[in-house]
């Protein structure tokens, strides 16, 4: 059985739908990247596959043996109270929260898995500084370290790279495959059509039409086409 | 002049009332200040202050009833108040912070009331005042308050330090500790019952309405200085039991009013932090 599958789903909010019957499968292993115009549903869609949402309408069916507590989650923005207290070791070390159930304190493993993290985003060096005064990329690598340590299997990821510069989008791109190559399974909402279309296996487009199916048939399709060549040309100029 | 003080105190600190008192202000101070900070940071502060106001109207129904042990009334009241704020809180719909207005003056209200109509003490200004403002002397309360009171403050003690790491993950981001699978409404739950039982216990002591100023003014004072989680609940704490015993201390000796007292040097310990935030832009910790 596959990871997720979503059936007829629609989104919304206050049974105001947005987007009206999805359906598309993630299996074990698949890179899906969600692509689409500002206001589209994006976010809203990743809410209600987190069941942060009720979806208006349809179903979405976890298997594999999926638990909560498997998933990471990178939100595209994180409202923090402005003077929020709380340093970055320990907001990346609350991403390992889920897993310790109801067994109260950290283990030496969660805390080296931190480390870890740190050190893949090069943010070791932070770790002690207040979240709110870091800058806009500082802090949602912080934000991705802890979505790292929460899970081993599904990472959700809303517009990773925004606010990053091109050095470091291009290594968050390739640890992400990396990832991905190590069996994580990724579902990232892009606007990077480029990126999207040199790195995942799955993509989906929502907006005015839909689609859903490989790479390789998104971009024979009208809609494919069409999308690229509005970035190419965009980097062209 | 000191050495009078000196001897005041030293008097004074040898009566087991006193030493109770001294107890109980502590640990109620401690547990105030532990959850205020998560209160602050959740803008959970206004369930706070409704709640004290609850906390007064099932006082003055147990009082009306003349029930010996008014506790077992006014802690499950509070309990239920506490879990029906979150409720609504949580639901945007209903306008949150006009609900709890509605239900905690209400309660006010009702309370006084309540005790207006039914009570037969004569000094009815003295009660009241003393159920919103603490009792003007701390060494009015009896052996089984006392008790009462240490047993629960260790009982929130062990829970804040057990769901320590809980509470701050449901406190900074309550969407990804959803989406990742922390049980977050369990958590918010477990947290509001908590003040519940913060808030019955500081009754007595501080008064109702000045039990929010013993749960906020520690935690603002901290976030001026200090930069993560744990320095600032650490440090509210701290401050919170000293400017406790000082108030304490001083309203023995000066002879005032002892919630109100606790209060002004929260306050002033809270103008110092403020400074001294302001100057050294904060300790980096
Ligand atoms: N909390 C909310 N309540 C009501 N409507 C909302 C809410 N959040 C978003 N919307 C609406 O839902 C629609 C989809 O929003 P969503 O955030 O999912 O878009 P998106 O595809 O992620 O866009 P972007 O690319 O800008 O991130 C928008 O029209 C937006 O106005
Ligand atoms: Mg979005």
């Amino acid at each position: 059985m596959a990871l997720l599958t979503v059936q007829n789903l629609s989104l919304g909010y206050d049974n105001r739908t947005i987007v009206a019957d999805l359906n598309f499968v993630v299996n074990q292993g698949d890179y899906l990247c969600i692509v689409g115009e500002n206001g589209s549903g994006k976010s809203t869609l990743m809410k209600t596959l987190l069941h942060l949402q009720a979806p208006v309408g349809g179903t979405i069916l976890t298997g594999d043996g999926l638990k909560k507590n498997e998933i990471g989650y990178l939100p595209q923005q994180t409202m923090v109270q402005k003077d929020f207290p709380a340093s970055v070791r320990e907001i990346v070390l609350s991403g390992c929260q889920a897993r310790r159930g109801l067994r109260p304190f950290y283990s030496r493993e969660d805390k080296e898995l931190v480390e870890e993290n740190l050190k893949r985003l090069h943010i070791e060096d932070l770790a002690k500084r207040c979240y709110r005064e870091l800058s806009g990329g500082q802090q949602q690598r912080v934000l991705l370290a802890r979505a790292l340590c929460a899970t081993r299997k599904v990472l959700l990821l809303d517009e990773p790279v925004s606010g990053l510069d091109p050095k470091v989008t291009a290594e968050m791109y390739e640890m992400i495959t990396q990832l991905n190559r190590e069996g994580i399974t990724i579902i990232m909402i892009t606007h990077d059509i480029a990126a999207a279309a040199a790195y995942a296996s799955h993509i989906l487009h929502i907006g005015s039409t839909v689609f859903y199916g490989t790479k390789k048939e998104y971009l024979a399709s009208d809609l494919g086409k069409f999308f690229l060549k509005i970035t190419e040309g965009g980097d062209a100029q | 002049m000191i050495g009078e003080w000196f001897e005041k105190l030293s008097l004074y600190l040898r009566f087991a009332p006193v030493q109770h008192a001294l107890i109980v202000g502590v640990l109620i101070a401690l547990c105030a200040a532990l959850l205020g900070v998560t209160l602050v940071l959740k803008r959970f502060s206004y369930i706070g202050d409704g709640l004290s106001h609850v906390a007064f109207g099932a006082m003055s129904i147990a009082a009306v009833l003349n029930l010996t042990h008014q506790m077992w009334l006014i802690l499950p009241i509070t309990i239920l108040s506490a879990i029906l704020l979150l409720r609504t809180g949580q639901n945007a719909k209903i306008k949150g912070d006009a609900a709890i207005a509605m239900i905690s003056v209400g309660a006010l209200a009702f309370g006084y009331l309540l005790m207006n109509i039914y009570n037969t003490s004569s000094n009815l200004t003295g009660d009241v005042c003393s159920t919103l403002f603490g009792s003007t002397s701390i060494l009015t309360l009896r052996d089984s308050d006392v008790w009462l009171c240490v047993i629960l403050s260790i009982i929130v003690v062990i829970i804040f330090i057990l769901f320590y790491n809980k509470i701050f993950a449901v406190t900074f981001d309550e969407d990804f500790a959803k989406a990742t699978g922390t049980r977050a409404n369990a958590y918010n739950l477990l947290i509001a019952v908590v003040i519940a039982v913060i808030i019955v216990m500081a009754m007595n002591f501080v008064g109702s309405l000045l039990i929010s100023a013993l749960v906020i003014f520690p935690a603002l004072s901290a976030m001026r200085l200090f930069r993560s989680f744990k320095s600032v609940t650490i440090f509210s704490a701290v401050l919170s039991v000293i400017c406790a015993l000082v108030g304490m201390l001083i309203s023995i000796l000066a002879g005032t009013p002892v919630g109100s007292t606790i209060v002004a040097v929260d306050a002033a310990a809270f103008v110092i932090c403020f400074l001294t935030g302001a100057v050294k832009g904060g300790i980096r910790a």
